[in-house]
């Protein structure tokens, strides 16, 4: 049975999908972003019960389940917690490498924040140094609003 | 929790593009193996799970494209959006429940039909996190500088993961990468992002994997010994990766507590015989056997250099070769569970472990191993 | 039909809307969550395992069980999810019944949820179809129910006036729910004038697109008892996946109905559906289905489906109430839908169901379909299950 497909060649039909989308941020991810847009300020919220506060913000606590109506304005500064220097160009990335990725845990945050690191080069990031949050200048309520982090001097 | 055991496995060849296989090709492939494994007809099989991802798939009801294969036709059937391991434990409910005697789990993928680092991508977060373009290389690749950070753990200590793995697969004919290499080969291969180099990243592989779930009176009536289901849990960490340290994986440490619970292991280590972990990349074969207790806190690396985890060592880990040797997403956690069943009943031909009793199997879901799967089997009921 | 007896003991809905740019999806499930906690009187930390489900493409988010445990409650717990295209909902409800009848889990939490208002809902439901032989040619899910339609129609003489009357029905009984998307009632005529879709599916033959959650608590028996006064006992679960390609699907009547019903029936030793069953949450995508899919699972012969619906037996106050909570036609989360009508049926079962409750009910089905003509199907008593 399986011989009369040796000779046919294997078809590989091309295509793509396309589903556009647009997520709704909601509110609390909207209160955020327009933040860093019109204040260049890096805002999170804190949970009542237990005190974790929470970068990105959430809008109630993953873990007490009650909502966090306290606001907190957080620091654009922090240490970086660990990181990776991307060299090959893979699909997901932005523009060309080397790309380094970093998770920093902002002052005033009990989470950190994921990001992108310029201004170093790849030698120089290590895990504890010490990064600043880059505003860019033309802001348009998106994580781009931060630029990057790069190194305290 | 009442008896069940495995009774029958199947499973494609892992290989990089099956071109001439579709999804249900794959699964009549698997599906057909594990009844003829099992002495078993599609009749005997009284309902299906099948596991897939509808982004792996590039449509959207992946399951459709299996079920017909799978015997489904006019069965009841449900389908697991996850790795195999997740399947299989709802295929496995689906018995313990009492509704049906016997159940058909199937997990299928094509990592060939897509661009897998945009496929994972579309796991992060699309307000806050997709749009900075990591996927789960990357990503694991941060998780791998957390856990080399805290534990001293070294890049050849990962590398030797590598070799080791594709080591083994030079014994296993399913396999899609059985390679003899070194650990300099390893350190020399591209750098695709810090600390990991190509050969400590698996493959994005093509392959399906059947196994046969049955009760405890059902499980003796066909031609294989049963495989008996000691214990199973999950559990899933957060979800932002900021949310979590990174270096630790309190999620796999809670599904293995629960499971060695249910099976009366107290010291892991010893009474296991073997396990099949979830190895997508080096470093997380060394995260992910600390936090089963079967290795030391922050010494996987150096048990490894010691030749514990060797398959001729006191605890073989990936005999088959694991994920680093052939990895079809969705797949590959079943196949883990198959790979452990061939251990227990002596079926797994160059690459056997003696004396099997228990072993351990794993899977995983989500970036930076977030949810885990862990299965206890065993020889004896 | 198991070991172990499971009801449900709680559930929780939305107020679903076309769209809620107010929330994300985890924010959206959290709410429903939060409800159904609420409703069974327990916390979080109460719950054992969940089950979460939605369609993919409709969000757009992979791995979205571990995207979304900020808002369901999956941190360090077990979760685990389930799809099946349009089925989901109640494929979501039965995988929460093995789960707490298999003894692993005693109380676990079932969550269905869909933001539709985030993508193209067309696009997305049209990559369901084998991408070599079928998508090419296939123009959203309606085009296949309007060849079911229409083959109906062509055999048994039924034209779309006999389909208007089903979504006034709907329409008049989402009225009743505060949960419901569309609550405004609809004429005959308001129904026949309204642009043609799909001869003979008119604009308000067919479901809307929502954003909703749904979460159902379950729990063991035992345990239920305590929980709840009156717990819903889950009696038994069916489904048929029978149709893979177009050209399998027989127009005209729903195979994978019939055999699932006649599987859920016999197991429960049901005998006669139309006079054992108190109430029905049909998921009916479109008010045809209303007619054909009540022949297909037996309360009525085969051509006699118009005639019941005009009748009256299926209104409020009629002898077998269908879609008391309004149904698809009024509310359409996809990966909610199922469960949305698995909860309105435990709501009637309780006595929960306020100004849409049909009096007396001891027995309910919920069924769950997809746009590939499957259908899953519970059926939910108030008495104890024999074994």
């Amino acid at each position: 049975m399986n011989n009369i497909f040796d000779n046919v060649e294997p078809m590989v039909h091309e295509s793509r999908i396309s589903v556009p989308y647009h997520w709704w941020a909601g509110e609390t991810a909207s209160r955020f972003f327009i933040s860093l847009r019109d204040e260049q300020k890096i805002l999170g919220t804190k949970c009542a019960q237990c005190g974790k506060t929470f970068v990105p913000p959430r809008k109630t606590c993953p873990t007490c389940f009650t909502l966090n109506e306290e606001w907190k304005e957080i620091s654009p500064q922090g240490t970086l917690v660990t990181y990776t220097v991307v060299r090959r160009h893979l699909a997901s990335l932005p523009k060309k490498p080397p790309i380094i990725y970093g998770l920093i845990h902002l002052e005033g945050s009990d989470t950190s924040l994921l990001h992108i690191i310029s201004e170093a080069k790849p030698e120089e990031v290590k895990i504890g140094m010490k990064l600043q949050a880059k505003f860019a200048s033309e802001r348009k309520g998106t994580i781009f609003d931060i630029e990057y982090f790069r190194p305290v001097k | 929790m009442d008896k069940a055991a495995i009774i029958g496995l199947g499973m494609t060849k892992i290989e990089a593009n099956k071109v001439r296989d579709t999804f249900a090709d794959m699964a009549w492939e698997a599906v057909n193996k594990a009844l003829s494994d099992a002495g078993m007809t599609i009749d005997d099989i009284d309902n299906v799970i099948t596991t897939s991802n509808d982004f792996w798939d590039g449509r959207t009801i992946s399951c459709m494209a299996v079920g017909d294969a799978s015997g489904a036709k006019h069965k009841n059937v449900s389908c697991c959006e996850g790795d195999g391991t997740f399947g299989a434990f709802y295929g496995l409910t689906r018995v313990l429940s009492g509704s049906y005697g016997t159940t058909l789990v199937t997990a299928h993928s094509k990592g060939s039909e897509s661009v897998s680092s945009l496929i994972t991508n579309a796991s992060f977060d699309p307000i806050y996190d997709r749009g900075l373009g990591m996927d789960m290389i990357s990503s694991a690749a941060m998780q791998a500088n957390a856990y080399m950070h805290r534990t001293k753990t070294t890049s050849e200590q990962m590398a030797l993961v590598s070799v080791k793995n594709h080591g083994n697969a030079l014994r296993n004919p399913n396999a899609q990468l059985p390679m003899k290499i070194t650990v300099n080969d390893v350190l020399q291969s591209e750098m695709i992002a810090d600390p990991l180099h190509k050969l400590d990243c698996s493959p994005v592989s093509d392959g399906c994997c059947a196994i046969i779930i049955a009760n405890e009176s059902r499980a003796t009536k066909y031609a294989q010994k049963p495989v008996w289901i000691k214990g199973v849990s999950f559990c899933s960490d957060s979800f932002f990766l900021g949310d979590r340290d990174l270096s630790r994986v309190p999620a796999l440490t809670a599904a293995a507590k629960k499971v060695y619970g249910m099976a009366g292991i107290t010291r892991p280590e010893k009474e296991i015989n073997l396990a099949e972990v979830y190895d997508a990349f080096s470093y997380q074969e060394l995260m992910w056997l600390e936090a089963l207790g079967i290795a030391v806190d922050g010494k996987a690396g150096k048990e490894l250099e010691a030749g514990k985890y060797n398959i001729e060592g006191t605890f073989p880990v990936n005999p088959s070769g694991g994920l680093l040797s052939g990895h079809p997403v969705i797949a590959a956690g079943l196949i883990r569970m198959a790979e452990a069943v061939k251990q227990i009943r002596g079926d797994a031909g160059d690459y056997q472990v003696d004396g099997v009793k228990l072993a351990l199997a794993q899977g995983v879901n989500g970036l930076c191993g977030q949810s885990h799967c862990v299965w206890v089997l065993g020889k004896d009921k | 039909m198991g070991k172990r007896r499971v009801a449900i003991v709680g559930t929780g809905q939305t107020f679903h809307k076309s769209h809620r740019p107010d929330v994300n999806g985890q924010e959206l499930i959290n709410e429903a969550v939060q409800r159904a906690l609420l409703d069974a009187g327990m916390k979080i930390q109460d719950i054992d395992a969940i089950v979460i489900g939605n369609m993919d493409h409709f969000e757009g988010i992979n791995y979205v069980d571990c995207w979304s445990v900020d808002g369901s409650g999956g941190v360090m717990k077990p979760i685990i999810k389930l799809t099946t295209g349009g089925t989901t909902g109640c494929t979501l409800g039965i995988g929460g019944y093995h789960i707490v009848a298999s003894g692993l889990f005693d109380k676990v939490l079932v969550i269905g949820w869909e933001k539709n208002s985030e993508s193209d809902t067309t696009g997305a439901i049209t990559t369901a179809f084998d991408p070599v032989w079928d998508r090419l040619v296939f123009a959203g899910a309606i085009s296949g129910l309007a060849a079911e339609a229409q083959s109906y129609m062509a055999k048994y003489g039924a034209t779309d006036n006999d389909g208007a009357r089903v979504s006034v029905r709907d329409r008049k009984h989402a009225c009743n729910n505060p949960h419901a998307q569309l609550r405004k009632e609809v004429t005959i005529e308001e129904v026949l004038a309204s642009p043609m879709l799909a001869d003979p599916i008119h604009l308000l033959d067919v479901c809307p697109r929502t954003d909703g959650a749904c979460a159902v608590i379950m729990a063991c028996e035992g345990l239920a008892e305590k929980i709840t006064p009156i717990p819903d006992w889950i009696w038994g679960t069916s489904n048929r996946h029978t149709y893979t390609y177009l050209n399998d699907a027989k127009f005209g009547e729903l195979d994978s109905m019939a055999e699932a019903s006649r599987e859920l029936f016999s197991k429960a030793g049901i005998k006669e559906p139309r006079n054992e069953i108190n109430v029905i949450e049909l998921y009916q995508p479109y008010s045809f289905a209303g007619i054909i899919w009540i022949e297909d699972m037996g309360i009525i012969p085969r051509g006699k489906g118009a005639e019941y619906i005009w009748s009256g037996a299926t209104d409020m106050g009629g002898e077998l109430p269908i879609n008391p909570s309004g149904g698809v036609i009024a509310c359409n989360p996809i990966g909610a839908t199922g469960l949305i009508r698995c909860a309105e049926v435990a709501l009637q079962i309780m006595g929960k169901a306020e100004a849409r409750q049909v009096p007396d009910v001891k027995m309910g089905v919920s069924t769950g379909f997809g746009g590939c003509f499957w259908t899953d199907m519970i059926l939910h008593g108030k008495d104890k299950p024999a074994f």
